[in-house]
């Protein structure tokens, strides 16, 4: 031990009273301040006027300057940290969405307490991972700032104990008097909710339940009941299907259960070394729908003719069957019922034939067909049938005429709109004007909503429990989410105060679920345990059950005399769905408003489709560019009248025919929707069964002379002749699975000769071909099969979900300035092509001129297009200040803080995937969206930043979830696990048509992927090298392509 | 110094040396005359309209221009690169014919450099706004700085146009000022007012006219024009390789830096043509900038005029000679397509209306030479759009095929940013001495035409003085 002592000074090395004294002061010596505070008078002091000037400014610069500061933005943190949530880290819920309309098995991911992003729930056989645009948009809906944020009595805010002192006496009043209870709602497939209400009828007996759905499948469950005695829809297996006909059924977009039947879709299409077949899809349609779009054989025919092209195949079937023919009239398109005829024959027991009509005399004959063809119980399940689409059109007219002679006591309406999606000609807004007490459940103040004494706004579906049972062997829990954001409450939390004075819902349910669902099972023999499972997984699946042989003895004749009956005449209307915006209870959202459409690529808008060669013959305008107005004229429909409705060129639209889709034309959704587009609902009529009809035969149109703005995100329709899409026949991909996937071949100067070389041997870099180029790691790639994506749009929406992609507004998309990430390029097939050019002996300009026009009824292909990633991208070399660069991994990063927004790099991309802030696109009062409030800017991923003005944005192929990957794998060390995480657009993919992973890894699917013959890079003679491939396109058809 | 009597004289009116003086000094030293302030008036309200679009631009963002994301250069980079080209004329003039010892450059290389540096200053407007973040600009200097090693791009063209850019001006102004310190200070020394005296004295740097200041002022005039020289080639060879180095058919060629320097030069003198006919009327500088000017200009023009017409149609040519699909349709389109008029015009201006000069009554009249140059240059910013716009608006993925149409802000930066170029150049007329009279005062005893006349008259004496 060393005792030297060190010491600072002398003073402390003699430590004096002095030293110490001073050492405690905070300075040592006596600070100046008598210098320049005055002592008797200011010129005795040493500051004089200048210094003091000096130090005045001084303090009263620092003192401004301090209080410049940047604006502070409050947080307030957790008080006391939930022990479930850990800050940045991310939450999943098992859920269900389930709108009445669309059914979904959800995951729902939180992140501090507010639900973002919804993605498909892989654990489901029902949805299997998959959702729709609709599904994915919902989350933004919740932080709809027009949502209801109380009850109402009268249009003014009231509270809750004042509702039920209300009701409850209105509710005894009614009952008493002997008056009707009416609970008027959408498809309830909730098992708790229909039990409630059955209690609640017990309560109150004068109560029934009548729902009416905006959608009616009513003709496919009276159709059922006639030929099967059950009123239901059943379950379609379509993975099984060889052959598909569909009738004007767009079961791939809208109808009954989309999603599912999408998934069951993409299986029978995929291709691969292990499967060499695919299915074979005919569609008889009027509208080019997102199903007709999919089809190998699309016929196009008028509505009216749907019902006779049924009979006619079901005659051709039977001849096959030598069952005896019905009585039809003559089609125009026999020659390809007939094909269909062959095909479904030759695959009985392994086809469908399917019907989108609501007329019940169509739909037996259809069931008839499928009989023939021994469907049933194998690819059609009657027994173990769907809950969904139980609407009941005639139920909703009983109720409208009770209504009318003042019969109903309480109209309570959930989930539903009938204000806005009844026909006008049914008058349900006069009935309603004659019920005694009308409640809406409804979440904002709708049309119906606004027109009721009491409105009770539901939860939206992420703050509420529920149940629901999409099928009859399928079970699914709602849990919520957040907790919920505005003064609103379950509407089974209602019913139960009005029945019982108060109860709690989510007890409600679960005392259901130990009833029934809990005793259906015999692996977890105690309910928490099991309840804890089912909420955790958010769903319960029980086997199917087994199905006794289906009997026949239904006589179609008067069926088939009914649909002989059908008149059709010059201009039939067709009402469609769009995949936005569907039946319109979503129209409030501005992404779905945005999303382009998949067939037409409009956004914001609703309108006329036609045939370009009617239009042309009727005048108007047919070219549709950016600054283009198109023509508009006055719809008449069933008497009905709008002024003014834009007319849009749509090839593959019958002549004789227009298409109008539902949903638009809302007046009381909110500020996003409001008057954008006529109300089609109102123009509907009933068929010949009673039901509602989703099209009609009395309509004319007169010109008007008003010019309307139709924004679309495509104005150019066809490839031009360009091999970026490829594709080939399912014939021809069988004698040679690289068949339409020729390699692209460059030549080069070898001497005097060309020689012709594969594109991707050409090389100015050192690659991974050639020696010394080594790289190590992970390699982040995607693989698109074409032969597989629907073109649905669903990628779109989860994409600006997941990465705060900015809606911009009807005006900005017409100036070409969406901002999605990822678009899907449709494209029409031409009949000219350059061969054909030069062997009719056209000049070029003419070829190129007749390329663009698309055909008549053309074959039509999509085309998913995000960021290609290039390892040698062009978007990096120019960029003058390094904003955008490579990483290791193969991506190609955006650096937004770096842009300076040259836009160089959006010029010198070949593939056009990048996008530009060309304004502040957030807190802007121009871009009134989700963004401009606080409110909608909940739904904003925190993991990804919102991008300033200015500075260029694309795909990053969902860096934030890659590095949560690495992360998470590096935490348990461990290597990445194939598909652990995915990008937002391919995880929730309805058909799987996009896989993502690292490509490095041999064993990966996207490495497999990569190997199939069929695998192909988009323009790869520029020798980018793409990090995304895509798969050939095969049509299922015997004629060649060329 | 002996000059062919054949050769016409290059400054008219028997002028000495002294009249020399008071004609070029009368425009500084008096009032400026209604000509003027009309000129003036309109170049100032549309320098206001400039200020007031820029400011939009860069208050609101450069979502008020109408590109868009299929097409994202425009009207922006399009008059960025035809300011640049038009700058180019005064360089060549200075330099390049100072080397060649063309003596006819002496009436205008004043003029013609002044316009350089005010061209490359309206170019150099489209690159600060054209950018979405337009107080970040600096980025693509290499400063040091404390964003981590951040340094700039050397492999972006946008890089190396910076450089081009900004070395180009610095050479322009210092050769223009270089030239401008004699004629400032025979300014200086005619000064009335002390104002005058104490500024022209300034910028005359202590000019004192000794012999050993006229011999540093001739080795440092030949330095810069070496130095200029490479510069005259290198700044459009490089603004060409913005979209020569790039992948789009339509931008991706070799042809483009000999092709742009032609079309370069071609415009710049155009563009000197337009000004200097105007100049001399204004100023009554008749004598000085005589038809034998406007004739040898006109003769570039036509060089240059008919190299650009040669590239054009070779553009063509390797196009359908490639076989690429993507290039082929890009000139079908370019000829055909929804910009056929701008290719009409750049065709029409650029390759058929310079061929008039060949005749030469037109070469020598001074209005035809007058609207033609205008013509010229009409044609020479169409090019320009032809070559930015028609490439973008259909590349490689026809869903990606769209139009651009430039929003009314636009137009204004455009027009504005000529009230920019004609304010500054009608300043520079009032203020600095708009011929480089000192220069020119050199062969007064040769080019005049007194000096002719004494050299017709007596041949002999004129070879033995010497």
């Amino acid at each position: 031990m060393n005792n030297k002592k060190y010491w600072k000074s002398l003073g402390e090395l003699n430590n004096n009273d002095e030293f110490i004294k001073q050492s405690k002061n905070e300075f040592t010596e006596q600070l100046p301040i008598g210098n320049f505070l005055g002592k008797e008078s200011l010129a005795d002091t040493k500051t004089p006027r200048r210094d003091f000037l000096k130090f005045l400014g001084f303090s009263v610069t620092a003192a401004s300057l301090a209080a410049c500061e940047t604006p502070v933005r409050k947080t307030v943190p957790y008080l006391i940290k939930p022990e479930e949530i850990t800050v940045g880290i991310a939450n999943w819920y098992a859920s269900t969405y389930d709108d009445g309309n669309d059914f979904c098995n959800i995951l729902v991911k939180t992140r501090e307490g507010r639900p973002i992003k919804i993605e498909g729930n892989k654990l489901s056989s029902f949805s299997g991972g998959g959702t729709n645009a609709r599904v994915q948009a919902s989350v933004l809906s919740l932080y709809d700032n027009e949502r209801l944020q109380g009850p109402l009595k009268d249009g003014k805010a009231t509270d809750w104990k004042q509702i039920d002192s209300d009701l409850i006496a209105k509710l005894e009043a009614a009952n008493a008097a002997g008056n009707g209870i009416r609970i008027l709602s959408s498809t309830i497939t909730s098992p708790s909710l229909n039990a409630l209400i059955a209690e609640f009828t017990a309560k109150y007996p004068t109560t029934k339940l009548v729902t009416y759905d905006a959608i009616s499948y009513a003709g496919i469950r009276k159709a059922n009941q006639k030929t099967f005695g059950a009123a239901v829809i059943p379950t379609y297996n379509f993975s099984n299907a060889n052959v598909i006909v569909s009738f004007g059924a767009d079961f791939l977009g809208n109808w009954v259960s989309p999603i599912q039947f999408a998934r069951q879709y993409g299986k029978s299409r995929k291709l691969s070394k292990d499967k060499k077949e695919m299915s074979k899809h005919f569609q008889f349609e009027s509208i080019l729908s997102l199903s007709g779009a999919n089809a190998d054989v699309r016929v196009g025919v008028k509505p009216s003719q749907i019902g006779a092209g049924v009979v006619n195949l079901y005659n051709a079937i039977a001849t096959k069957a030598g069952a005896a023919t019905l009585s039809a009239g003559k089609v125009p398109f026999d020659k390809s019922i007939a094909k269909a005829a062959d095909a479904l024959w030759a695959n009985q027991g392994k086809s469908i034939v399917i019907c989108g009509s609501n007329d019940s005399h169509i739909q037996t004959v259809v069931n008839g067909i499928n009989y023939l063809l021994h469907n049933y119980d194998k690819t059609i399940d009657i027994v173990n049938h769907l809950n969904l689409g139980k609407g009941d059109d005639a139920e909703f007219s009983t109720l409208i005429d009770e209504m009318k002679g003042g019969k109903v006591g309480v109209l309570m309406m959930h989930n539903c709109n009938p204000v806005y999606t009844s026909p006008k000609a049914l008058e349900f807004e006069a009935a309603l004007a004659k019920v005694g007490t009308s409640v809406s459940f409804n979440i904002s103040k709708d049309e119906t909503a606004d027109k009721c004494k009491y409105v009770c706004p539901n939860h939206h579906y992420l703050e509420s429990w529920g149940d629901a049972s999409p099928q009859v062997n399928s079970f699914a829990l709602i849990q919520p989410t957040i907790y919920p954001l505005f003064n609103t409450r379950a509407i089974g939390e209602s019913l139960l105060a009005w029945m019982k004075g108060s109860g709690n819902y989510q007890d409600y349910i679960k005392s259901v679920w130990q009833k029934s669902m809990f005793t259906m099972q015999n692996t977890e023999p105690f309910f928490e345990n099991f309840w804890e499972k089912c909420l955790h997984d958010g769903i319960f699946e029980t086997s199917p059950r087994l199905a006794e042989p289906l009997a026949w003895s239904y006589d179609l004749t008067a069926d088939a005399a009914d649909v002989a009956n059908e008149k059709g005449s010059e201009l039939e209307i067709t009402f469609y769905q769009k995949m936005g915006i569907g039946n319109g209870n979503q129209a409030n959202n501005p992404w779905l408003q945005e999303m382009p459409d998949p067939i037409s690529k409009t956004t914001w808008d609703n309108y006329i489709t036609m045939s370009p060669k009617e239009m042309e013959r009727r005048g108007y305008n047919i070219i549709h560019e950016k600054e283009e107005k198109m023509s508009t004229v006055n719809l008449t429909v069933n008497g009905v009248t709008f002024q003014n409705v834009p007319v849009f060129p749509q090839p593959g639209q019958p002549e004789g025919t227009i298409g109008l889709a539902l949903g638009y034309g809302r007046t009381k959704a909110g500020k996003v929707a409001n008057n954008i587009g006529v109300n089609a609902y109102s123009y509907m009529g009933k068929n010949a069964d009673g039901l509602l009809s989703y099209y009609a035969t009395k309509v004319s149109i007169a010109d008007s002379a008003e010019k309307y703005m139709i924004v679309t995100t495509q104005t150019h329709q066809t490839l031009m002749g360009r091999n970026m899409v490829k594709e080939t026949t399912f014939s021809e991909y069988l004698k040679d699975p690289k068949a339409g996937n020729e390699t692209v071949m460059l030549s080069l100067a070898n001497g005097h000769e060309h020689k012709k070389v594969p594109a991707h041997t050409v090389d100015l870099w050192a690659t991974e071909d050639k020696p010394g180029f080594a790289r190590p790691g992970l390699q982040w790639s995607m693989g698109i099969d074409l032969n597989v994506c629907i073109g649905c749009g669903n990628c779109v929406v989860a994409c600006q979900s997941e990465n705060n992609v900015a809606v911009v507004g009807k005006d900005e998309v017409r100036m070409n300035r969406e901002m999605h990430w990822i678009r899907i390029d449709r494209y029409y097939s031409s009949s000219m092509t350059k061969e054909k050019g030069e062997l009719e002996n056209k000049g070029i300009i003419e070829t190129y001129h007749e390329m663009e026009v698309p055909e008549e009824n053309p074959q039509v292909v999509f085309q998913p297009l995000m960021c290609m990633h290039c390892n040698h991208a062009p978007c990096e070399t120019v960029c003058p200040v390094i904003a955008t660069t490579h990483s290791n991994e193969g991506l190609n990063h955006m650096t937004y803080n770096r842009c300076v927004g040259t836009k160089y790099c959006a010029n010198n991309c070949p593939y056009k995937v990048r996008r530009f802030n060309w304004f502040k696109y957030f807190e802007n009062k121009q871009f009134d969206f989700n963004m401009n409030n606080d409110l909608g800017k909940m739904v904003l991923n925190p993991d990804v930043t919102v991008r300033s003005r200015g500075v260029m944005e694309k795909c990053s192929m969902c860096i934030q979830r890659i590095q949560e990957g690495k992360l998470t794998a590096k935490k348990e060390g461990r290597e990445i696990r194939d598909g652990e995480f995915e990008t937002a657009c391919a995880q929730s993919c309805p058909t799987n048509a996009i896989t993502f992973g690292n490509i490095a890894d041999s064993n990966s699917k996207v490495a497999k992927m990569k190997e199939d013959e069929r695998s192909y890079y988009m323009l790869e003679e520029l020798g980018v090298k793409p990090s995304v491939f895509y798969q050939v396109k095969v049509r299922n058809i015997e004629e060649s392509l060329s | 110094m002996y000059e062919a009597p054949i050769r016409e004289p290059l400054i008219l009116g028997d002028k000495t040396n002294h009249e020399i003086t008071e004609d070029i000094c009368r425009p500084i030293e008096g009032k400026a005359n209604k000509y003027w302030w009309w000129c003036f008036i309109v170049a100032f309200a549309a320098l206001i309209w400039w200020v007031l679009s820029v400011a939009i631009t860069v208050g609101e963002g450069i979502g008020v221009w109408g590109i868009n994301n299929i097409v994202d250069w425009g009207w922006d980079i399009t008059n960025f690169v035809w300011w640049v080209g038009i700058g180019h004329a005064g360089t060549l003039i200075s330099a390049v014919l100072l080397l060649f010892r063309q003596k006819w450059r002496l009436s205008i290389n004043r003029s013609a450099e002044a316009m350089t540096i005010f061209a490359v200053i309206c170019a150099a407007t489209f690159l600060l706004t054209h950018i979405g973040r337009p107080w970040l600009p600096y980025w693509l200097l290499p400063l040091p700085n404390q964003f981590g090693s951040l340094w700039v791009n050397f492999n972006s063209p946008l890089v190396w146009d910076t450089f081009a850019v900004s070395t180009y001006f610095t050479v322009s102004l210092v050769f223009w000022y270089t030239g401008l310190i004699p004629d400032f200070a025979v300014v200086r020394d005619r000064a009335k007012t002390k104002a005058m005296k104490f500024w022209y004295g300034l910028l005359a740097f202590g000019w004192t006219g000794s012999s050993k200041n006229w011999q540093r002022f001739e080795e440092v005039s030949l330095v810069l024009a070496g130095v200029s020289t490479p510069l005259v080639l290198s700044v459009h060879t490089i603004v060409s390789m913005d979209f020569a180095t790039s992948l789009i058919p339509g931008w991706h060629a070799t042809i483009f830096p000999p092709y742009f320097v032609a079309g370069a030069i071609f415009s710049g003198f155009a563009m000197v043509q337009t000004l200097l006919i105007i100049t001399r009327k204004v100023l009554s500088l008749e004598n000085y900038i005589t038809t034998l000017h406007i004739d040898m200009m006109n003769r570039i023009i036509l060089v240059t005029g008919s190299i650009v017409g040669i590239a054009y149609i070779t553009e063509f040519f390797i196009a359908w000679y490639s076989g690429v699909e993507y290039e082929s349709y890009c000139f079908i389109n370019r000829a055909t397509g929804y910009y056929w008029w701008a290719y009409a015009s750049m065709m029409t201006c650029n390759v058929i209306s310079p061929q008039l000069f060949w005749i030469k009554s037109l070469r020598t009249n001074i209005t035809f030479t007058f609207i033609l140059s205008i013509v010229v240059n009409t044609g020479m910013w169409f090019e320009r759009f032809v070559i930015i716009v028609s490439s973008l608006h259909r590349a490689y993925v026809p869903s990606e095929w769209g139009n651009y149409h430039p929003s009314w802000v636009e137009v204004g930066i455009y027009i504005g940013s000529l009230g920019l170029f004609f304010t500054c150049f009608l300043l520079f007329t009032r203020f600095f001495p708009v011929i480089a009279m000192s220069e020119l005062k050199t062969i007064v005893k040769s080019s005049s035409t007194q000096a002719k006349r004494a050299q017709k008259n007596n041949p002999h004496a004129h070879a033995a003085h010497h």
